[in-house]
């Protein structure tokens, strides 16, 4: 059983690693940096999930808290979408599937970037019921129950909007979906770091987007392969 | 004689005052400039053809004072309007998205649908029914609903959902409904009984991040989107789109809705049908019926 477990681990990450290697664009410049704040970001708050037992229970070991505002050591910014906002020629969704998970009451990932009209399949991976609702203004709203061990529910959207998810259920689970006209985006992690790979020669705008702090953008301008720093600072504010 | 004949004329002057006085707002409010996302639209209801120039002409004059100038349901009555109270805002019919509808989550309604709206009213809000304007003008009124938004430009309305035949709304259809009301977890925010009082209830807001609450069989109130058992239907299939109730349309089968429809009838204080069948059930197996909440952990009842 191990041994096969571990062979098969060796195959996907080999798979893995591979494919990295081979999704790289030949040439193109890049632009890459790093997300930080000044100040002082809110304390998110932990989630009391009593209201759904078996929620609370999944998280009884190590609580989760609220992720309108996480940060990383040397006051990094996580979850920004770092994204190319004017300057791109555009190019068609890719061919697979994003994946979004309602997992233990939370939304995985807490933002999910996807590009216009991309298809994504939306998963209940809980013993319960949620209902997922994005508030789109620009694209339509939609409102869907998701009882457990239904089937993933499929969902595209047509125009670039940035759109908060909620279940009505479950008031604390909190996500956006960021829906680009670009393939050239990045989200940070802990690390704050972003990396825009594969731009033609040319003029662009760069944009930052937090869903607390807002937007901020920088002109760059790319020549052949070169890879270009910028980086971006929010101010923080405790709310 | 004289001073009888001051006063009269004195009186009639002052009339004559009050009454231009009076008039002054209304010709204030003819000069409200109206704001529409697009030019004129039209409804087709039956053989009724509506047209939005005429319905702005009924709008500024029934709906503008809730609904707004620009349509976006802060006119100047809307502040009054107390959601915390269990008051509803007007719609805002900025955003085209509606709760009544025939048609899927996520999709424009259909003109019938908006009519039907403006004909029906909404109990337990303070939209009232329009039953008093003919045909012609409740048509125009929802082509006019339409110029506030480009999605009716841009967008077709959803294909109305199918309601097949009613099942039999018997005794078995309204106990297999209860275990859905439990197991689709309608019971989360309408409450065990239906009281509206669900362990979610009390944090709901509608899409607007106003506070909304769930509807409580036990009022007696009538539905919002309509009275009969294919309004209940039909409401689970399609949502109700800008407040927390989701579609079940990909869960929920037709049977199984009307399973549903039948066991929520039992829940209303008046004498339905179902009810009748339902109080002596239950006062002769009551005790062998599981509870509806949330199922204890340890596997008790």
């Amino acid at each position: 059983m191990k041994l096969r477990f571990v062979v098969m681990l060796a195959v996907f990450s080999l798979a893995g690693s591979a494919m990295l290697v081979f999704a790289v664009p030949p040439g193109g410049g890049t632009v890459a940096g790093k997300v930080t704040y000044t100040g002082t970001p809110p304390k998110m708050k932990p989630i009391d999930m009593a209201k759904e037992p078996g929620c609370a229970k999944e998280h009884a070991a190590s609580p989760v808290s609220t992720e309108n505002v996480v940060t990383g050591p040397g006051n990094t910014l996580e979850w920004v979408v770092v994204y190319v906002s004017a300057g791109d020629q555009g190019s068609a969704p890719p061919a697979g599937n994003a994946e979004y998970h309602q997992k233990g009451c939370q939304y995985q990932p807490h933002v999910q970037v996807l590009q216009v009209n991309q298809a994504m399949k939306i998963f209940n991976d809980d013993g319960w019921s949620h209902n997922i609702h994005p508030l789109a203004k620009v694209n339509a709203e939609w409102n869907k129950s998701q009882p457990p061990g239904t089937p993933p529910l499929d969902a595209k959207y047509e125009k670039p909007e940035f759109i908060p998810v909620k279940c009505n259920v479950h008031p604390w689970m909190h996500g956006y979906f960021v829906v680009l006209n670009t393939s050239h985006y990045s989200v940070t992690g802990s690390s704050g770091d972003f990396s825009l790979k594969g731009l033609p020669a040319g003029k662009y705008t760069v944009t930052a987007w937090h869903e607390q702090y807002g937007q901020q953008s920088q002109d760059v301008t790319i020549s052949g392969s070169e890879t270009k720093s910028i980086s971006f600072v929010f101010k923080a504010t405790p709310y | 004689m004289k001073p009888k004949l001051y006063v009269l004329v004195l009186l009639m002057g002052l009339a004559g005052l009050l009454l231009t006085a009076g008039a002054t707002p209304c010709f204030a409010q003819i000069d409200i400039h109206i704001h529409t996302a697009t030019g004129p639209m039209e409804s087709h209801v039956g053989n009724v053809v509506g047209h939005s120039e005429e319905g702005a002409k009924l709008y500024r004059r029934f709906c503008i004072g809730c609904h707004g100038p620009d349509g976006d349901g802060n006119g100047e009555n809307a502040m009054w309007f107390d959601p915390t109270m269990g008051f509803v805002k007007p719609r805002d019919f900025t955003l085209a998205v509606f709760k009544c509808r025939s048609t899927p989550t996520g999709t424009l309604p259909t003109d019938e649908d908006l009519f039907n709206s403006v004909t029906r009213g909404f109990v337990t809000t303070n939209m009232p029914q329009w039953r008093g304007l003919t045909d012609q003008d409740r048509a125009n009124l929802a082509a006019f609903v339409k110029t506030f938004s480009e999605r009716w430009a841009t967008q077709k309305a959803g294909a109305p959902i199918p309601i097949p035949p009613e099942t039999p709304a018997n005794i078995e259809s309204i106990l297999r409904g209860r275990v859905l009301f439990q197991k689709m977890e309608c019971w989360k925010c309408h409450g065990p009984q239906g009281h509206g009082d669900g362990p979610s209830a009390a944090t709901l807001t509608d899409s607007k991040d106003v506070p909304i609450r769930p509807y409580n069989f036990s009022s007696g109130s009538r539905f919002k989107c309509g009275e009969t058992n294919q309004d209940l239907y039909r409401i689970f299939m399609t949502g109700l789109d800008g407040t927390p109730m989701p579609s079940f349309a990909d869960n929920i089968q037709p049977n199984d809705a009307w399973d549903l429809v039948h066991f929520l009838r039992t829940l209303q204080p008046m004498n339905t049908p179902e009810a009748a069948l339902w109080k002596p059930y239950v006062a002769a197996h009551g005790k062998e019926l599981k509870p509806i909440g949330q199922e204890q952990p340890g596997g008790g009842n």
